[in-house]
């Protein structure tokens, strides 16, 4: 324990990040965008560039050794991706583009196999356009009914009102772990247990949670769990959705071309086994292979370690930002993740934002890609500090400092 | 005054400017002092994509010249309204299409020119020089 909290000085984990030692706008980078996308430790650059440079080869294809050594490490870094989230089988871990690709494919799948007229899907007021839009179009085409679970005022989930929303029709329920805008940790396991007993399957969009917690698909009993890899210190353009094996069996294909058949006529194609049935087409597999690597990094710096520090910076963030008294936080539920949205009062986002990225400072602003969740604060967008284990309280203090420039500059 | 020359008077008094404080002090100051919008004309129709603050850009036409007005609710964007009403407001459809945008670069405002969905200056010049070929149109079909 005592090696792993050595381990755990930010100021040597920065190392290992190379992008972070630079000055944006003659200052040094303070990079709190997390949630848009978290940067990467060298050893995943190199495990990219290891691929391309010494074993790139189409995976699953030829008898060449190199494209056995592809196959075997793409192979293997699904199993590591498997064990990061503890589901039990490997074939249950589908390699997708990212989040918003998995819940894309269990819509257009499952969804059309499943979803009649008159049918409802649940998601929350949190959820991120890519957990509404997919279900919006499916419930357009289907003539099923979208409906929405109210948050309370401090941005935890209105328990009751979900309670009071399950009803005989509900199909399924698609829902965050983590909000990308308000940092709320949604309690999975109770709502999972109560849409099972009503029989709705239930989605997590879990792209803002594996980065800060710890992710058990068999304790939480989710069906479907959707991630993106570089949400987690991986590379972009990779990422998953585990499923239930015995629904993904059940599933239709999500897109049809190579890697998915297992015999291909003009009359009559037959399909592959999982996970391959839903990958059609040439994997990302150095991405694969370098986002096992981001994962098994973060083993070794202990997610149980990463989650304390996390815990640490949030509490210190928010300590200094109230002692502002202009400054208001949007969502405060409690034990949320080290995500913070909030307002100057008196003064636009876009225009602290621009200030502070003067100042080398990375935020984001805006409505973060949660239009009604804005709507529902009955505000246009937020400023939102959203931080990483290699973030500090230093790098804390300098966006206080920069808050103060941006007060004295339109105040 | 020509397009031409109110530009390079911009360019100019940016140049003036030592470092980004100054500069973002100075578009500051232009935004709050930009005139505001006829509240009339602060709708929906008038709002232009692609921003993540508001803008409202009202064009008039007298038969002659094109006059923006413009408002938003972030004072850095109404600064960078301002200098561009400056520019191209007063002058014949003509003119405002065939005036270049390299000012904008030359002040070092290149950051907002890039095409992110964060800003909306690229969308404002497109939208200023959309009513400008509209009114030129119409113009060519009133001759």
């Amino acid at each position: 324990m005592e090696k792993q909290l050595q381990l755990f000085d930010p100021m040597i984990i920065r190392k290992d990040f190379p992008v972070l030692s630079q000055k944006v706008n003659n200052q040094p980078l303070v990079y709190f965008d997390n949630a848009a996308t978290t940067q990467k430790p060298q050893i995943v650059v190199d495990a990219l560039t290891n691929y391309y440079q010494n074993y790139n080869a189409n995976v699953h294809r030829g008898v060449h050794h190199l494209s056995q050594v592809a196959t075997a490490a793409f192979e293997e870094s699904r199993d590591t991706i498997r064990r990061y989230i503890n589901a039990a089988y490997t074939h249950e871990i589908i390699l997708t583009r990212g989040s918003t690709e998995s819940i894309n494919l269990v819509a257009s799948t499952w969804g059309r196999q499943n979803v009649k007229e008159g049918d409802e899907i649940l998601i929350t007021e949190l959820e991120h356009h890519s957990n509404i839009v997919p279900w919006q179009m499916l419930c357009e085409e289907k003539k099923a009914r979208l409906r929405v679970i109210p948050i309370n005022d401090d941005g935890s989930l209105n328990i009751d009102a979900f309670h009071n929303l399950l009803n005989s029709k509900t199909k399924l329920l698609a829902i965050t772990h983590v909000s990308n805008s308000l940092g709320t940790v949604i309690p999975l396991k109770e709502i999972i247990s109560a849409a099972h007993s009503n029989n709705t399957l239930v989605l997590v969009d879990g792209a803002q949670a594996l980065s800060h917690l710890k992710v058990d698909v068999i304790d939480l009993d989710c069906d479907f769990y959707a991630f993106s890899a570089h949400k987690v210190y991986g590379p972009m353009g990779i990422g998953g959705l585990y499923g239930k094996e015995k629904l993904l069996n059940e599933m239709p294909p999500y897109q049809g071309g190579g890697e998915m058949i297992s015999t291909v006529s003009f009359e009559k194609t037959v399909y592959n086994e999982l996970p391959f049935k839903f990958e059609a087409g040439t994997p990302n597999a150095g991405g694969t292979i370098a986002f096992a690597s981001a994962l098994n990094y973060l083993k070794g710096l202990g997610i149980d370690a990463i989650e304390a520090y996390e815990k640490e910076l949030l509490d210190y963030a928010t300590q200094r930002l109230l002692e502002k008294s202009n400054i208001r936080i949007v969502g405060t539920a409690p034990g949320k993740a080290a995500i913070i949205s909030f307002l100057i009062d008196k003064i636009h986002p876009y225009d602290a934002g621009t200030i502070l990225d003067q100042m080398g400072i990375a935020v984001r602003t805006g409505n973060h890609c949660t239009q009604p969740l804005m709507q529902r604060f009955g505000i246009q967008g937020t400023i939102r500090a959203s931080l990483a284990f290699y973030n500090t309280k230093s790098e804390i203090d300098s966006l206080i400092n920069g808050i103060s420039k941006v007060e004295e500059l339109f105040l | 005054m020509k397009i031409e020359e109110t530009s390079d008077t911009i360019i100019n008094e940016f140049d003036s400017f030592d470092d980004w404080m100054d500069k973002y002090n100075y578009l500051i100051e232009l935004g709050k002092s930009l005139p505001m919008i006829d509240e009339r004309y602060k709708v929906e129709s008038n709002l232009i994509s692609g921003c993540q603050s508001r803008v409202w850009l009202h064009a008039e036409f007298d038969g002659k010249l094109v006059y923006f007005t413009a408002d938003s609710d972030a004072v850095i964007t109404k600064g960078i309204a301002n200098l561009l009403i400056r520019v191209y407001s007063g002058h014949s459809p003509q003119e405002i299409l065939a005036a270049s945008t390299e000012f904008i670069k030359e002040i070092g405002l290149t950051e907002h020119l890039s095409p992110t969905r964060s800003n909306g200056l690229l969308s404002m010049i497109k939208q200023i020089k959309m009513y400008a070929l509209a009114y030129k149109t119409m113009q060519a079909i009133d001759n």
